[in-house]
């Protein structure tokens, strides 16, 4: 082996534990989710001269949504560049720079326009590690902007996880929060695994007063964002801010209801789910995407299968329409809202005797 | 900010067409060619290596045919009549460039310098990629095809980024010219003038699809102009010529003058693979003709010819390649140690808890099994 390539795997072998720079105690600052991908991207290519940040539009322009804005001015066009207008080239491409030693951050600027990248991603970005029996770690991050409601016309509001989750090797993660934006995204940038990083875009433009840090939940824990007695609400996304003002509207009906925000969809945190809905007794999942087959089937299938015995009620999905995401002015009709998820915690056996409730 | 010129005035395209007739260093009747091109006969010494090599690489290929035959292997997918593409192209790389194959290129990886029983693991079935890509810089064997262009591109345009003299160099057959990722790693390669070589063996069939149900184009190479590549069009029998050409696209990537795409002509000899039924779309005759075409036979003629080669050295090469036989058949013979509990260890960095339960489960469903009846 040369020296060169040596050098590039201790390098790439040791990169679990990354030493995040030193720096002064931060101070709590408003940043919105855009705001806050936008500093871990920073941070990240920063700290580490073998990221780099590539994809269509990513360099003067900054990205669709700017996440990617003043990076290529910052860090060259040797770091932050812009690509053909081909999703399998990016990720194809990034696979290859990843063998050599780099740590490749690329963009789908679009869910549904991640799709031509499909076949990199699943039969090679996935699999390379096990198909070589760990000899080859490929540490790419794939952030797709994912999910509807910003009013957009087809093909720009896919909620495109269920693709990504049902393959092994392949780590699905979504912030809910900024915070949580700029954490995961370091924490996805930091691991030796590929990374399908999705971003809530209705949540871009979201804000909270918070201290940008790595420090925090590791990368495959959920968190719970509300703790809660009588029920668990699990979603992920943009369906976590959702998620909480329900069960703010629920709490003014005497239901106690805990919110739990999955961040990692794959690998799934089963220890944090289990021991909440064990608790509660009772489970409500929300997601955008269609339900039939959709990610919310596997989440009900698993906790019914470790918490059967603890459970009150059926556990129930609130999910979008299995309909082809619907144009602008109908997408209301297919995301789930507040009532919505009301309406399932309502028809969660709360009263044995009420038969109407079933 | 820049305002490219549309179209761009300083390209010449004429200059990125490949020749009207392959180039050719050495005829098939061992006579040096009639159109070499810009190409140099390689060296007395490399000349006899690309001999040497290609006899074995041939036994080394009927041996595996034959060991699928018996069920040794699970698969064999031939490269004979493709014997100097498999041999050239890989001895024209310098150690620290990169190969990226296919899985009808195990000759390829033999010539690459690896052990028989890893350059065999795929086909035998034990694991996907038997080898440490690091360690021959060899990427693991494509099967969907055409894939491998964008890793070859991606990890070629790292070594520009990082300032480290490298190549890769891409295998690719003429079905896989029509698969989007080859247009796409075209146009990459292109764009960032990233230091990588494309060699289409064009051996005529994709599975049984001949080339002109494949595609119009007048030829693969071609192809090239579209994305701003440059392209060789070279008899794929001549192992010269593919040594020649895979060498110059290796020493203009490495000088930083961007990728190349070579189309070598030849042919597939054998079926498919051992489970392919060649009968059912194509003629004898078709076969019989690239027999005589055979790229052994006609640089063992030019080698003698001109006293490279004496009858003693092919016996010696003939002996060695019966030991490589031999090799090959008692690698493949041995038992499989293929272990279930390795099937969790590689899917992610750290198994996960889900994982290691899955794994439990597995191993206890297997203990129960082998338990001795009561």
């Amino acid at each position: 082996m040369s020296t060169v390539m040596s050098a590039a795997r201790q390098a790439g072998a040791t990169r679990e534990t990354p030493a995040p720079p030193a720096a002064p105690p931060a101070e709590a600052s408003p940043a919105t989710m855009a705001s806050a991908l936008n500093r871990a991207l920073a941070d990240s290519l920063a700290a580490d001269d073998r990221v780099v940040v590539f994809g269509e539009d990513v360099g003067a322009l900054g990205g669709v949504f700017r996440i990617t804005d003043g990076l290529a001015g910052r860090f060259g066009e040797q770091r932050v560049f812009d690509t053909p207008l081909a999703e399998s080239g990016i990720v194809g491409t990034a696979i290859g720079m990843a063998m050599n030693g780099l740590v490749p951050v690329v963009e789908m600027q679009f869910d549904a326009f991640a799709y031509p990248a499909f076949e990199q991603v699943t039969s090679h970005l996935a699999k390379l590690r096990n198909r070589t029996r760990g000899r080859l770690a490929l540490p790419v991050v794939i952030r797709v902007p994912f999910g509807g409601g910003i009013g957009g016309v087809e093909h720009h509001s896919d909620a495109s996880e269920a693709y990504y989750t049902h393959t092994p090797g392949l780590r699905v993660v979504t912030p809910g929060t900024p915070a949580d934006a700029y954490r995961l995204l370091r924490q996805a940038i930091s691991s030796p695994d590929p990374v399908l990083f999705l971003e809530p875009k209705r949540r871009y433009w979201a804000k909270e007063t918070a201290v940008l840090t790595m420090d925090g939940p590791p990368i495959d824990q959920a968190v719970i964002r509300r703790p809660g007695r009588d029920v668990t609400l699990i979603a992920y996304g943009g369906m976590v801010a959702t998620a909480l003002e329900a069960a703010e509207a629920a709490a003014a009906e005497d239901w106690d209801v805990e919110v739990i925000d999955l961040r990692s969809l794959s690998p799934f945190d089963d220890q944090t789910l289990t021991e909440s809905v064990r608790r509660t007794g009772r489970a409500v999942v929300v997601h955008e995407a269609s339900g039939f087959a959709g990610y919310g089937a596997e989440v009900a299938a698993r906790l019914t299968e470790q918490c059967f015995h603890y459970l009150e009620a059926p556990i129930l999905r609130v999910t979008g329409l299995d309909i082809p995401y619907p144009p602008p002015h109908l997408e209301r009709f297919h995301l789930p809202n507040t009532d919505r998820i009301l309406d399932a915690i309502a028809r969660l056996q709360w009263d044995e005797d009420d038969e109407d409730n079933a | 900010m820049t305002i490219l010129a549309h179209p761009r005035e300083t390209a010449n395209a004429d200059s990125l067409l490949p020749s009207a007739k392959p180039l050719q260093l050495i005829d098939q009747d061992g006579r040096p060619g009639e159109n070499p091109g810009g190409l140099a006969l390689p060296a007395p010494d490399v000349l006899r290596e690309l001999h040497r090599r290609m006899v074995l690489g041939r036994r080394f290929d009927s041996e595996a045919a034959a060991l699928a035959k018996q069920g040794r292997l699970a698969v064999y997918p031939s490269s004979r009549g493709q014997d100097a593409c498999q041999v050239g192209a890989v001895l024209a790389l310098r150690d620290q460039d990169w190969l990226f194959p296919t899985y009808r290129d195990s000759v390829a990886l033999l010539t690459r310098g690896l052990p028989v029983e890893e350059a065999l693991t795929l086909l035998r079935g034990d694991w996907h990629c038997g080898y440490d890509p690091y360690e021959y810089r060899v990427a693991p064997q494509c099967t969907p095809l055409a894939t491998n262009t964008l890793h070859a591109v991606g990890l070629a345009y790292a070594a520009r980024l990082k300032k480290q003299d490298q190549v890769a160099l891409a295998l690719i057959g003429d079905g896989a010219t029509s698969e989007g990722d080859t247009h796409e790693a075209l146009n990459f390669a292109g764009v960032w003038k990233a230091p990588v070589v494309f060699l289409v063996q064009n051996n005529g069939y994709a599975i049984s699809v001949p080339l002109a149900k494949q595609t119009a184009a007048p030829t693969l190479a071609a192809k090239g102009i579209g994305y701003g590549v440059p392209s060789l069009l070279i008899d794929g029998n001549d192992a010269a010529a593919v040594y020649a050409a895979v060498r110059s696209g290796v020493e203009r990537a490495a000088a930083g003058e961007g990728p190349t795409l070579i189309e070598a002509m030849t042919y597939r000899i054998e079926a498919h693979t051992n489970a392919d039924d060649a009968t059912r779309y194509r003629a004898f005759a078709e076969v019989s003709a690239w027999l005589e075409r055979d790229p052994i036979a006609r640089l063992e003629t030019y080698l003698k010819d001109s006293g490279l080669l004496d009858d003693a050295a092919a016996g010696r090469l003939a002996a060695e390649a019966e030991q490589l036989a031999e090799e090959v058949r008692d690698s493949m013979n041995a038992e499989v140690s293929a272990d279930p509990a390795e099937l969790f260890e590689h899917v992610y960095a750290h198994p996960t808890a889900a994982l290691e339960r899955q794994r439990a489960a597995l191993l206890a469903e297997i203990a129960e099994l082998e338990e001795p009846e009561a």
